[in-house]
């Protein structure tokens, strides 16, 4: 049931006869990804194509006066140069709120917006054309926080909204309000021993995947075009393209190139309409790569965030109530910061039980970067930040953190802020105890058999800054919750094309959907969830693309769920006209066939009872049966505007971590020694998958801790640290052993009971850090990243 | 843009003196970032990978003569003797692979006050040996550095070699980065004993406009180790001394705001480097028989 | 500008290089060899890791002119330089550098079956990243197998720190690093047992 694992695997060649639901299969894709031939969208080539180039805003908020793109026509070897005067069609795109434009008009409302495109033979030429695009700006004031952007003459980011969120917002520069009044806070306070208030900042994390944005357009001879991306939504990105190319959607076939990680930022549309529409105006392939400078101009960050909190509590511990108010920075376009909102409102105190909340979450518009999607989508920011209060409300209790929090941790049945039961698992208290339990890894691990300190081992690494003078161990406790699945009434739904056929005397089965492989191992699964299901050996995953329904995005933990969902649900109804072939075959033959349970299994009809009937070759003979279903979890409900009630998740995911850390308290270096989780999954289809899934959220929560953010200048809103010299995400030597403890506590609502894995752990990992940071020096620490200067007062 | 590629050192200089614009290019973990990046569009760039006289070193009586082009892994793992402080800096260097193909050279040419290698060579003690078609010529490394990112070098003229005083006493290097490897310098502090002329030099990297040696402070505790009979003695510096030898680097920076750190954590965190390795260098001096070797 | 060198054991004619073209560009660009991976192009992931004259370095910091006349090895014949350095010297000892003569001496033949990849040769290491579950989005892969196999060839039996330092310069978003160490400890292990 728990699995634990940082040592090598024992049974590492895999027993590839059986392959099916809960095994450790190995990647379908790994030997392409290993020998370099696995094609990812910046790898695509094509004869004569043409580089396409972008040329963004240099600053943040300004009225276009002029463009004048003259020069940049003379360039040799360039073959169009655009502005939003050349758009065939819609200008604007967007997948909350079509507010982005394609290519600015009027003004620029941030740094680094596409302002115009060059299409030429050679990524130079390009560049060099691009460069000598005329832009006259007049700038204007830029707002940048919650007071410029709410001030009652505040100049409005966007003029005229139409959208769905307006009517009921404040002031038209907030994207989105949700308040959630659940009992009677101001009344619960009075039988509070203890309350504790903080105000805590949370910084601008970059998913940072490697692959950059990428891709290749090829105009076809129908007039539409081919396209070929990396996305998490492939359907998502049609509905927002097909419009801005003036095409029909069948005109616009998208196939998935391969993904080098996404982590929410490729939810939005980056290069994909830019890429077409310089394709079909030069009537030629055009390939589109970002450089990483442009990177962290071309997608969504995370949200930044000011929380301020106040919690409090009988002299035994128990909570009385919970007020906050989360302000998130949505940056200049919508992207997805209403559902951002809902998210952190709902999910804002925690994974505790508290009767009486008075809960608000505003997402703003600003001229900072956009923000939007990135693992744990909202719930992340407030972990940082409750958790963060129940350790100061321990401290002013004198309990101890972990005693506090399982006093007060939800179970199942327990009721959310929102009016919403928890009607499966929810092992809060338990998850605590097991990293509790764990022993604490060796003290002064920097110590070696010689004369000198291993640098390796402390703060500060090869940098040879201590050689154990100033460190201070410290530990700390986080736990979370987060929502699975797409929420507040949304028609979430994935689609399976299932076909089963014999090739060679054996039955063979495909797998046909959109689903995104970002790297999570979702192609593992699908075969997997076939092999049980069919019980065939041999499974071929069919490349995702638009030819199939929608899979919806690969993000929220709910693909496993979700397509793994659809997959198995038509893989159920193929299986039953396999049968019903049989039966009609061979019914006659064995009083079985009309009687008993039958699965396929081993290649074969079997009886429950074991007995094999007859081969799937022998029934399907050259038949095939292909089934095309959609499949959708429960439904939810969206939130009361005014209370926020209402039952607006699908399903919640839990993980606890404990952090050790060594500090050099005088210089401000942190060393995490050791990040341990315990995760319940409901499921493991693929413990290895489970398992690295887990390790990888957990750092980028321990990035965000130590050293991730997106400095943008409070006077001019321009990033001041678009590359990877300057947002530094972890290396090995920053990552620590990550001992990893997971429960299968099946959701009796969910295919095989699993549970979305991926965004739990990262939202635990960071206040876990900050809370053993906190332990080792005695600070406050109200924001993360925590910088060298925060723990040495030298800000 | 043309891509010059002399064979030997003489076609090097003369190419030089052709192009005065033209940018040397060795290691090019500096300049490819700038041409990727599209910052820096030479009319001209000068290869140096095909002279091998750059990629030798040569220890002497006194010197070591570095090649401008060996490469910062050579440095680490087969100078750990001879030039201690230096090693421990090429230590520090990004990552494995730009070790392998960055050098002192390169470092000296850019003059980026982050570069790892200054506080190491203004410790030491070292001369820069420069050459053009005119002949050559030697600068001393404290008159290099002329501003920020500019060297004592004419147009003409490229670097040869460095020239870097043996060790002749225990030498440390620290650098403070907000992530535990690959790491540009927030700030970064060199200290070098030298028990043969009773003297310590200091090296302070990436907390003032150029690369810069605490005078005041090196002054300070010559005079303090000289007083209390330190050198002859080998008693335990006294924290008084220490503190105040740390005030004095801590003074001497000049630093900036910038998005890597505040100029008050810069100036607070060579202080703590300073103490923290005159303590790690003094100790060692007390010690005896134990290696001159860096500690990592 | 025209550059010749020798890729894979393969001589190479690029023609036509912009002379401010990287290694890498011409490597993914030029001759069809895109495993080499351009997350950063500024020195700061390693994803881009290719063997110049035997010694890992950023292929993206590399001007294509410089590498005229040298020897590259990419992920693409990883496999089969692994197989020619087994064959060739064995690597028991523990001190086995490439030399530059043995790396002329092989060449990279195509994989079985370039559309599943399946049948195809692997290198130990390459083995172990897949059999630990090291590979997850797979863009920082090539750079840490050029990365890793060079540090087993000078360090049969490296220390977790060994591994850790050796790998400082290839960053992975997507694993938390944990099984990428796994691999590496499983191919040390796996040379070890071989011996």
């Amino acid at each position: 049931m728990a699995g634990t694992t940082t040592g090598i695997p024992r049974d590492v060649t895999q027993n590839h006869t059986k392959g099916g639901v809960g095994e450790s299969t190995l990647r379908p894709d790994g030997t392409l990804k290993v020998t370099g031939e696995f094609a990812y969208s910046s790898d695509m080539w094509h004869e004569e194509m043409l580089w396409g180039q972008v040329l963004r805003s240099t600053v943040a908020h300004a009225e276009i006066v002029s463009i004048d793109t003259s020069e940049a026509l003379k360039v040799s070897g360039v073959y169009a140069v655009l502005t939003h005067e050349d758009l065939p069609a819609a200008k604007n795109y967007g997948m909350e709120f079509q507010d982005t434009p394609v290519l600015a008009y009027g003004k620029v409302r941030h740094h680094g917006e596409p302002v115009a495109l060059v299409a030429a033979d050679h990524p130079e030429t390009a560049r060099r054309a691009a460069a000598k695009i005329k832009v006259e700006y007049r700038e204007l004031p830029v707002i940048t926080d919650e007071a410029s952007a709410t001030a009652p003459d505040a100049i409005l980011v966007h003029e005229n909204r139409t959208d769905h969120a307006f009517a009921h917002v404040t002031h038209p520069n907030i994207v989105h309000r949700q308040p959630i009044i659940r009992g009677n806070a101001a009344e619960a306070a009075k039988r509070a021993d203890v309350i504790v208030k903080g105000e805590y900042t949370f910084g601008m994390q970059d998913q940072a995947f490697l692959g950059p944005e990428s891709g290749l357009a090829v105009p076809a001879e129908d007039g539409g075009v081919d396209l070929y991306v990396a996305t998490q939504w492939l359907h998502s990105d049609l509905k927002q393209i097909a419009p801005c190319l003036g095409l029909p959607e069948e005109k616009v076939r998208m196939t998935m190139a391969g993904i080098g990680g996404a982590f929410g930022g490729r939810e939005d549309i980056s290069m994909q309409i830019l890429a077409s529409v310089l394709a079909l105006r030069t009537n030629k392939p055009v390939k589109m790569v970002y450089n990483r400078y442009e990177s962290f101009f071309g997608h969504v960050h995370r949200h930044p965030a000011k929380l301020y909190y106040e919690h409090g509590a009988t002299q035994d511990g128990k909570l009385t109530h919970v007020k906050c108010k989360i302000v998130l920075d949505g940056g200049a376009y919508a992207s997805s910061t209403v559902s951002v909102v809902g998210n952190a409102s709902s999910l804002s105190i925690g994974p505790y039980v508290v009767d009486d909340v008075e809960i608000e979450a505003i997402g703003l518009y600003t001229n900072n970067p956009p923000c939007g999607a990135m693992r744990g989508f909202g719930a992340v920011q407030a972990c940082f930040a409750y958790e963060a209060q129940m350790d100061k409300l321990a401290a002013e209790l004198g309990m101890d953190p972990v005693e506090l929090r399982q006093l007060n941790a939800m179970e199942q049945g327990t009721i959310m802020p929102t009016g919403q039961v928890v009607d499966s698992p929810a092992p809060v208290a338990e998850l605590l105890r097991r990293v509790k339990a764990r022993p604490l890894p060796p003290e002064r691990q920097w110590e070696t058999a010689g004369e000198s300190a291993d640098v390796r081992a402390l703060p500060g690494g090869l940098s040879n800054t201590s050689h154990g003078e100033g460190v201070v161990r410290g530990v700390g406790y986080a736990v979370g919750i987060k929502n699975v699945g797409f929420s507040e009434g949304f028609d979430d739904y994935s689609t399976a094309k299932i076909r089963i056929e014999v090739i060679n005397g054996e039955a063979v089965a495909t797998v046909h959907t959109a689903a995104a492989e970002v790297g999570q191992g979702g192609v593992t699964i699908h075969a997997q969830i076939a092999r049980t299901e069919l019980g065939v050996q041999q499974v071929t995953i069919h490349p995702a693309d638009t030819q199939v329904g929608s899979a919806g995005s690969t993000s929220a933990g709910r693909q496993t769920y979700m397509t793994g969902g659809a997959i198995k649900n038509s893989c159920e109804i193929v299986r039953e006209k396999v049968l019903e072939i049989g039966r009609r075959k061979f019914g006659s033959y064995h009083p079985a066939w009309a009687n008993a349970e039958l699965l396929l299994e081993g290649g074969k009809v079997v009886t429950d009872g074991g007995e094999a009937l007859a081969t799937i070759a022998d029934v399907l003979e050259d038949q095939v049966v292909e089934v095309e279903e959609e499949f959708r979890h429960r439904p939810t409900q969206a939130f009361d505007i005014v209370t926020g009630q209402g039952n607006g998740h699908v399903q919640y995911a839990f993980a606890a971590h404990r952090a050790v850390v060594e500090v050099d308290t005088e210089l401000g270096l942190v060393k995490v020694i050791e990040l341990a989780c315990a995760q319940d999954v409901g499921k493991a289809v693929n413990p290895l998958s489970v398992i690295g899934q887990i390790q990888g959220g957990t750092t980028q929560g321990l990035g965000v801790a130590v050293m991730e953010e997106i400095i943008v200048d409070p006077k001019t809103a321009k990033v001041r640290n678009p590359s990877f010299t300057d947002y530094l995400i972890p290396t090995i030597l920053d990552t620590p052993t990550i001992p990893v403890d997971y429960l299968e506590l099946a959701d009796p609502n969910a295919p095989y009971g699993v549970r979305g894995i991926g965004e739990a752990p990262t939202l635990s990992s960071t206040p876990a850090v900050l809370a053993a940071i906190r332990a080792a020096t005695g600070l406050e620490l109200n924001k993360t990243p925590v910088r060298p200067e925060a723990l040495t007062g030298t800000l | 843009m043309d891509f010059l590629r002399p064979a030997s050192w003489e076609e090097a200089l003369a190419a030089k003196a052709e192009h005065p614009t033209a940018v040397p290019i060795a290691g090019g973990t500096d300049v490819m970032v700038e041409i990727n990046f599209d910052h820096r569009r030479p009319e001209y760039l000068l290869d140096l990978n095909r002279i091998e006289l750059l990629r030798e070193w040569e220890v002497g009586e006194a010197n070591v003569r570095l090649g401008a082009s060996v490469p910062y892994t050579q440095i680490m793992e087969n100078l750990r003797t001879e030039l201690p402080g230096l090693a421990l800096a090429s230590h520090t260097v990004a990552s494995p692979q730009i070790r392998n193909r960055g050098g002192v050279g390169g470092n000296l040419g850019t003059a980026s006050p982050a570069g790892d290698a200054h506080p190491a060579l203004l410790a030491a003690g070292a001369e820069v040996e420069v050459e053009s078609v005119r002949g050559n010529r030697f600068i001393p490394i404290d008159e290099f550095y002329t501003g920020v990112k500019r060297n004592a070098l004419q147009p003409d003229e490229l670097i040869k070699t460095v020239h870097i005083k043996k060790a002749d006493g225990p030498q440390q290097y620290s650098k403070v980065g907000t992530r535990n490897a690959m790491v540009i310098a927030v700030c970064a502090f060199g200290l070098a004993l030298h028990p043969e002329t009773r003297t310590v030099r200091t090296g302070i990297g990436s907390a003032a406009p150029t690369p810069i040696r605490a005078k005041e402070a090196e002054a300070f505790l010559n005079a303090a180790l000289e007083e209390g009979g330190f050198w002859d003695n080998g008693k335990i510096i006294t924290p008084s001394i220490a503190k105040q030898f740390a005030d004095l680097c801590s003074a001497a920076a000049n630093p900036i705001d910038d998005v890597r750190g505040t100029a008050k954590y810069r100036r607070h965190a060579v202080g703590i480097m300073a103490r923290r390795q005159l303590g790690w260098t003094w100790e060692q001096y007390r010690g005896a028989g134990r290696t001159l070797e860096g500690a990592a | 500008m025209r550059v010749n060198f020798t890729v894979n054991g393969r001589p190479q004619e690029a023609d036509d290089v912009w002379e401010g073209e990287s290694l890498l560009y011409v490597l993914r660009e030029r001759l069809g060899l895109p495993g080499s991976k351009n997350a950063c192009e500024q020195g700061e992931c390693g994803s881009c890791t290719v063997r110049l004259d035997g010694v890992p370095v950023c292929s993206c910091l590399v001007a294509a002119g410089q590498v005229e006349g040298r020897e590259v090895v990419t992920v693409e014949g990883l496999a089969e330089f692994a197989k020619e350095r087994e064959a060739h010297s064995g690597c028991a000892s523990g001190a086995c550098g490439t030399s530059i003569d043995e790396a002329k001496r092989w060449e990279a033949k195509p994989a079985q079956d370039s559309q599943t990849g399946e049948g195809v040769e692997l290198s130990p290491i390459q083995q172990a990243f897949i059999d630990a579950g090291a590979v997850q989005c797979g863009f920082c892969t090539p750079g840490l197998l050029v990365a890793a196999d060079e540090m087993l060839e000078r360090n049969p039996s490296p220390t977790d720190a060994d591994i850790r330092e050796a790998l400082s310069g290839n960053l992975c978003r997507c694993t938390g690093y944990e099984k990428i160490l796994d691999a590496v400890r499983l191919a040390a292990a796996r040379q070890g047992e071989a011996v």
